[in-house]
């Protein structure tokens, strides 16, 4: 069986700034996939190389045995490849639903858009209430779902999200791990990258650690979770 | 004392009239700005070579206004996207006054380059239309059909930002242009489409104004900075604004020149955009900074 | 520094009269000195990211005043020029002063100064009583019975005295860009052209440094637009107060450099030499075939060459020697 995304050696960074090194991981179809680490470790840089923000100096990514090295920026989300950005980034002075619809932007999405509108407002029934609203008047956590909701439009098989939790309220956090959870049970593939550690490794099957831009290590979560390294540097207590 | 104030009530209604087609004018300068972040100071010398195209296309080849009207806008949306794409495209990462500064040399280049290719005199498509009469007061057709097609076409464009995906996409770039290639859009495809709608607003706005005006090489500055000060009054880029700025301008001048001269209406209008300016610079409408 | 070069550059321009006794030279050297200045006055705001569309109002204001006194009142332009100095430098304040307090800059600070050119532009016309119009307006001759020269009304039919007269003013022109150059000034500007609040936190009082640049700068400007009027003795609202004016300085500026001492000289002698060229080439009639090419080339220029011509040149003749 082949891996849904695959990363061959991926090294990537921004001008002389080099912030990936060599970088090997895989999503398999059906599979929850964790980017752990420190700020600045580069799983910024790693959603953003995948879904082409920026280009990668060597190594590949290819995406259902398809190398993406080809594809323009704007068609990634057309092979099924959906990303939630890192701060949510939504268009704040459109509606919710406005900001729905540019989730469904790209042709394919667009006969299928009434049928999963309706299925965001199922799985976010507070974004129903809230359609016509100013996506940045809203809540960070609103906002978040929002987000998630957007990606969701364009019908993806993968999902990325950078660093849901960022930026929110703990009470909020929680709520937005619930979320992932209802995600994953919906039967999407998903890879997150996140800080918060403990909580992420709940959610998912497996993990990678990125430190400094290469993986430290790997492993199921409940694996990782209970590794005396993890569990230092990054669970507490 | 009663006739007298008849004329002023005639006054405010012209005001009116050119109140919607300046507000047209400058809803395809703001819309390119919103989406660009680039300001076409030749943006009224497209529109001249649109009213010289109806000129000609009338005049010399005789052919029906109508046809001559689709025909200019067709033509100055082609030059829009030619002009994003020759000039604007090169310094879309260079510093903003660049931008400026291109566009202005096109400005200087297209008005010079009119004199050379159509001459210096003054030229009318020479349809001529009647006035509505109300009573004593007496509006020209060509001014009522031109703000009602203004108004018609802004009406449209709304609905076209708002219920299309392309429309929502063009409203969606200005306010976060970094991720849109996330979404699936291609920025550099909505550049061209916004210029090419753009442009096409300048060749409409070319065949309002050709019924009114003379065509010659400078008319492009008649109407040019006027556009842009009603756009920055109403926040580069906010398009209601600017719509709400183009009647003030065109009251201020159509009263100015009621009471003293024309071109005194335009020293208050500009004299008013500068104090406006310095009190609200983010525009009538924008909020604080 | 004021070298050895440039003495015996001076020295050499200044024998061109006595050398020279075509008319037609010595009116393209006078007519290219004084734009060289006024130019060179543009430069000093360009330089620091003050694009200004408004500088055709500040050379007309200067042109109008001096003109306008002499013909209604029978001022001599001796006070003349010096009241359309102030008055420019009074309107140059009351318009960058909120401007530069509250952070207009780039395209709204080019939009409000173009709106200021289109001001005074109408206000010219509006007066037309008094002003001429768009027809424009000449100063009352004082060149009667013969006489050659008139200290009082500043005219003169000799043109060896304009000469001298504008190789002055230039030269006072490049040493004022050289004196802020090498101020402290220009490193408070050069600050701020680059990061406004970064230069503020450091103690730079951004207001007060970019309003001296403007005042010195409209000033010049003024003197500039003075000067020609009674060189040209005619002057109308096209060729002193308009946005096309105001235009042919950011063109001329940039396609000679801006960030150079010579580069507003070498963008004057540019233009000119294009529009001369395309005069005798051609023949007078096709008067806009040089503002086509001039348009076409300000698009060249800023999209291929930024830094204009001698800015590419220096840039060459400094990477030279390291390269080889």
């Amino acid at each position: 069986m082949s891996a849904m995304l695959e990363l061959k050696n991926v090294s990537a960074g921004y001008g002389t700034f080099q912030a990936l090194f060599d970088v090997t991981l895989s999503v398999n179809a059906g599979e929850a996939v964790a980017v752990i680490g420190p700020n600045g470790a580069g799983k910024t840089t790693l959603l953003r190389a995948i879904s082409k923000l920026i280009n990668v100096k060597s190594g590949d990514i290819a995406f259902e045995g398809r190398s993406l090295a080809t594809v323009e920026p704007h068609r990634i989300i057309e092979l099924g490849l959906s990303q939630v950005p890192e701060h949510r980034r939504l268009f704040p002075r459109l509606t919710v639903e406005e900001n729905l619809r540019m989730g469904a932007y790209m042709e394919a999405a667009r006969p299928k858009f009434a049928q999963r509108l309706e299925m965001v407002y199922a799985l976010f029934p507070r974004m129903k209430e809230r359609r016509h609203q100013m996506a940045g008047t809203m809540s960070g956590g609103e906002q978040q779902m929002c987000a998630i909701g957007r990606a969701l439009m364009s019908g993806p098989k993968l999902l990325l999200l950078d660093e849901p939790s960022a930026g929110l309220a703990p009470v909020i956090v929680q709520s937005i791990f619930d979320l992932m959870r209802k995600i994953r049970a919906e039967g999407y593939t998903v890879m997150i990258v996140e800080q918060n550690v403990r909580q992420v490794l709940k959610v998912v099957d497996r993990a990678y650690l990125l430190e400094v831009g290469r993986i430290k290590a790997s492993g199921s979560a409940a694996e990782l979770l209970a590794s005396d390294e993890i569990q230092k540097a990054y669970v507490g207590l | 004392m009663e006739i007298f104030d008849i004329f002023l009530l005639e006054t405010v209604l012209n005001g009116v009239l050119f109140g919607g087609v300046l507000a047209l004018l400058a809803l395809g300068l703001n819309l390119i700005f919103g989406v660009i972040d680039v300001v076409w100071i030749c943006y009224a010398e497209l529109m001249m070579i649109g009213m010289y195209t109806v000129f000609y296309l009338t005049k010399t080849f005789g052919w029906n206004l109508f046809a001559a009207f689709a025909a200019a806008i067709v033509i100055v949306s082609v030059l829009g996207v030619l002009l994003h794409v020759l000039v604007i495209r090169p310094v879309l990462d260079s510093e903003p006054i660049n931008q400026l500064l291109v566009t202005g040399g096109m400005l200087t280049f297209m008005q010079a380059a009119a004199t050379l290719a159509f001459g210096i005199e003054f030229r009318n498509v020479g349809v001529s239309m009647p006035s509505l009469v109300l009573g004593e007061i007496s509006l020209p057709w060509s001014r009522i059909s031109a703000a009602l097609t203004a108004l018609v076409a802004m009406v449209l464009l709304w609905l076209f930002l708002k219920k299309t995906y392309l429309g929502t996409a063009i409203r969606a770039i200005s306010q976060d242009r970094g991720i849109m290639p996330l979404v699936g859009v291609s920025p550099a495809r909505i550049y061209l489409t916004t210029s090419a709608i753009g442009g096409a607003l300048a060749g409409l706005g070319a065949c309002l104004l050709v019924l009114q005006y003379d065509v010659h090489p400078a008319i492009g500055l008649s109407f040019g900075p006027l556009t842009f000060m009603v756009c920055v009054l109403g926040g580069l880029g906010n398009m209601l604004g600017g719509f709400i700025a183009a009647f003030i301008f065109a009251q201020l001048i159509s009263i100015g020149g009621f009471y003293f001269h024309i071109e005194w209406g335009y020293v208050m209008a500009f004299a008013f955009f500068i104090v406006m300016m310095f009190v609200r610079p983010q525009g009538i409408l924008g909020g604080k900074s | 520094m004021i070298g050895r070069n440039w003495i015996i550059a001076t020295a050499l321009l200044a024998c061109v009269p006595l050398a020279v006794s075509s008319l037609y030279i010595l009116h393209v050297l006078i007519t290219l000195l004084i734009w060289a200045f006024i130019y060179t006055g543009w430069s000093l705001m360009g330089r620091f990211g003050l694009v200004s569309f408004g500088h055709g109002a500040f050379m007309g204001i200067g042109a109008y005043v001096v003109t306008l006194l002499w013909n209604l009142q029978g001022i001599s332009p001796w006070i003349g020029i010096p009241l359309g100095m102030l008055l420019a430098v009074a309107v140059a304040v009351l318009i960058g002063y909120p401007c530069f307090r509250f952070r207009i800059t780039g395209h709204y600070f080019a939009l409000v100064t173009l709106a200021l050119t289109e001001v005074v532009r109408s206000i010219i016309i509006a007066l037309r009583d008094t002003t001429g119009g768009s027809l424009g307006i000449t100063p009352a001759s004082a060149l009667k019975d013969g006489a050659t020269w008139s200290l009082t009304a500043l005219q003169c039919s000799d043109k060896r005295v304009f000469f001298y007269a504008a190789l002055v003013c230039w030269l006072v022109g490049i040493w004022i860009w050289q004196r802020i150059d090498q101020s402290m000034m220009r490193h408070a500007m050069q600050a701020i052209s680059q990061e406004e609040d970064a230069a503020a936190s450091v103690g730079v009082n951004v207001t007060r440094a970019k309003l001296t640049i403007t005042v010195i700068s409209a000033a010049m400007t003024a003197f500039g637009g003075a000067l020609y009027g009674q060189y040209q003795q005619y002057i109308n609202p096209e060729t002193v107060a308009s946005l096309g004016v105001s235009l042919q300085m950011v063109f001329a500026v940039i396609a000679g450099g801006m960030f150079v001492k010579l580069g507003p000289t070498v963008g004057a002698v540019f233009t000119l030499l294009l529009t001369e060229g395309l005069r005798v080439g051609i023949g007078n009639q096709i008067n806009s075939l040089d503002s086509t090419i001039y348009g076409l080339m300000l698009v060249l220029f800023i999209i291929y060459m930024p830094d204009g011509i001698l800015g590419k040149l220096m840039e060459k003749r400094r990477a030279g020697p390291r390269a080889a």
